[in-house]
């Protein structure tokens, strides 16, 4: 058990809170201008409001993650942004340009990787990138320009001329991220874009988003995946049934609500250990099937009643997005 | 504008409908031969088939030989079939299991753009089959007349037509089975009743009134004087029930396809 504790907390520093407040102050003085503003948004269908309120902005430079479980509304925001649907109320502005009014307009300056895949089967992996470029106007010259550059980045600078359909799923959204990207746009929108991928290929399109983030680029990312969201976001939003429930920088948001430290307690006697000891050791406790989540700012004492039990298993971590995650929307399961 | 209101709203066309035409033109090429051939071999086959085995019992149509009459009445079947496949079949694949119109409609280009390009492409694909019809006919020694020309801007309007009927069918369905109803309820009939294979006028009263209400019946009626030499009479009003037709339901088509996407 020893061995476990330590190397989880090897691998992951507790976070420091003096850190957290230099991040949330930062966001704070900033200075950079906003690429996407999205103001009181809602949309219903019928009686439904599946987007209630929400409010936020992206500014240049920025990973920003849109977090929520199934259901929480993020598709219907991101396609409120691109003018596909109108909302019915509130205000989007989308580099510069107001949305829906001028929709068209802030398109051509935004690239989108949708959350599935809808690559044209009928064309080589070059012909899919030319002829998504002939779709924003660009010369034939510009595209074919761009194209050999795209390609390397995607890391199909062999397959060219590769028809679509022998390509692997990684390669699939590698192409379709390279193709939200044919016309140079300010604002890239990805909605879950490694859904489905196995752990190579989702490591691969984290690199090459942060790539783009290195050259300056601004991403909108939604995801129920957290540790992607841990690796790209520099500003997360949690939002549930359309509306925020928290918003910040990863690092501010586990202070602001988690406990930093997570004592998970699993084996034959946990759920009866966790009611007799657990609870009275930690500030808050949760049983999710066999487990129980213990969240404690100072795991010491649990960690010491746990050593003289029998019975029980247990692991020693720091609080992750997961944890707030699952604080925020709840264990319950989303359909 | 309410969501209503944009649902009804007329076309907004604008020359960004070019590029989705264009892509459908570079796919049709890299398949074309098989293309050209699924949507001529039937009329072909028809024509000669019944054109020579009927037509050595007949003789004389309508003032013509007999495979000259069905084959003026294939070119416009032909302009009807292939436009109504590709406003179903085609679009289907495009809009629903290929989701390439979901790409394009994330690049700045509206779901009304994307509309318009299919329609004009179902009519583009009309006009080829037309024209490759019409090449076997004149090969075979018939409507050697400059007029003939003017049956491929008809079989572009038919294509309209029946391109728009196709997206409406389109609009609507959940699955590929959904445009067997179409065929069946729609297509058959109409080519029954619209003088494909034998005149109109040899119909029963209510059946030739009910032909006058066909969109098909229009374009043969401007097809079969222009084979032979002749300028259609009552042009106009062949022509103002076709374009009719095409903006009816290429209108019906928009609307439920907005309301189908859009939401």
């Amino acid at each position: 058990m020893n061995d476990l504790r330590t190397e989880a907390l090897v691998v992951r520093e507790v976070p420091k809170v003096p850190e957290a407040i230099r991040a949330v102050a930062r966001a704070q003085d900033d200075t950079r201008d906003v690429v996407l503003r999205v103001d009181e948004l809602r949309k219903r269908y019928g009686e439904n409001e599946v987007v209630r309120g929400l409010t936020f902005e992206i500014r240049r430079g920025d990973c920003f993650g849109l977090l929520g479980p199934n259901g929480a509304g993020k598709t219907t925001t991101l396609r409120c942004c691109l003018g596909l649907i109108d909302p019915d109320g509130g205000t989007i502005e989308m580099v510069g340009q107001p949305v829906p009014k001028a929709a068209r307009e802030a398109r051509i300056r935004v690239g989108v990787v949708p959350q599935m895949d809808n690559l044209d089967p009928d064309f080589t992996v070059t012909e899919n990138l030319r002829i998504y470029g002939g779709y924003f106007g660009l010369p034939r010259s510009v595209v074919d320009a761009r194209i050999p550059r795209l390609l390397e980045f995607a890391g199909l600078a062999s397959k060219g001329s590769v028809g679509i359909r022998t390509l692997s799923g990684g390669m699939k959204r590698r192409l379709t991220l390279a193709r939200a990207l044919i016309n140079d746009p300010e604002l890239l929108i990805l909605d879950e874009p490694t859904t489905g991928l196995d752990p190579q290929a989702r490591h691969l399109i984290w690199d090459g988003l942060r790539q783009l983030l290195a050259q300056g680029k601004t991403i909108l990312l939604t995801t129920h995946f957290m540790d992607e969201a841990e690796r790209l976001a520099s500003r997360l939003a949690v939002i549930d049934h359309g509306a925020m429930i928290a918003s910040d920088t990863p690092r501010g948001l586990l202070t602001q609500h988690v406990e930093p430290e997570v004592v998970e307690v699993y084996g034959d006697e946990a759920k009866k250990w966790a009611d007799v000891h657990g609870r009275r050791l930690s500030s808050r406790l949760e049983i999710a099937g066999e487990t129980a989540f213990c969240y404690a700012s100072d795991a010491q004492p649990l960690l010491a009643d746990l050593a003289t039990r029998a019975g029980v298993r247990y692991l020693h971590r720091p609080a992750n997005l997961e944890d707030l995650f699952i604080k925020l929307t709840g264990r319950e399961l989303r359909d | 504008m309410t969501f209503t209101a944009k649902l009804w709203a007329l076309p907004l066309v604008s020359p960004r409908f070019l590029p989705v035409w264009r892509r459908n033109l570079l796919v049709w090429k890299k398949l074309a031969i098989a293309s050209v051939l699924g949507n001529i071999a039937d009329p072909l086959l028809y024509m000669l088939a019944l054109g020579y085995g009927i037509g050595s019992l007949i003789g004389e149509v309508g003032g013509m030989s007999y495979i000259a009459f069905i084959g003026t009445g294939m070119v416009c079947q032909s302009a009807m079939f292939t436009a109504s496949f590709e406003g179903m079949y085609s679009a289907f694949s495009r809009m629903h299991v290929q989701r390439t119109w979901e790409a394009i409609i994330n690049a700045p280009i509206s779901i009304d753009d994307v509309m318009v390009a299919e329609w004009i492409w179902a009519a583009t694909k009309a006009v080829m089959s037309t024209a490759a019809i019409l090449v076997v006919i004149m090969a075979l020694g018939y409507g050697h007349t400059w007029l003939v020309v003017w049956i491929l801007p008809l079989g572009f309007v038919v294509g309209l037509t029946f391109g728009a009927a196709g997206l409406v069918m389109n609009a609507l369905a959940p699955s590929y089975d959904f445009f067997t109803y179409f065929f069946t309820l729609v297509l058959t009939p109409m080519l029954l009743l619209s003088g494909v294979f034998f005149p109109v006028e040899q119909m029963p009263p209510v059946l030739a009134a009910v032909a006058e209400f066909l969109p098909l019946k229009h374009a043969i009626d401007i097809a079969r004087p222009l084979m032979l030499g002749r300028v259609p009479s009552d042009l106009l009003l062949h022509v103002i029930v076709l374009i009719f037709y095409a903006a009816g339901a290429f209108y019906v088509a928009l609307v439920l396809t907005r309301r189908r996407l859009l939401k």
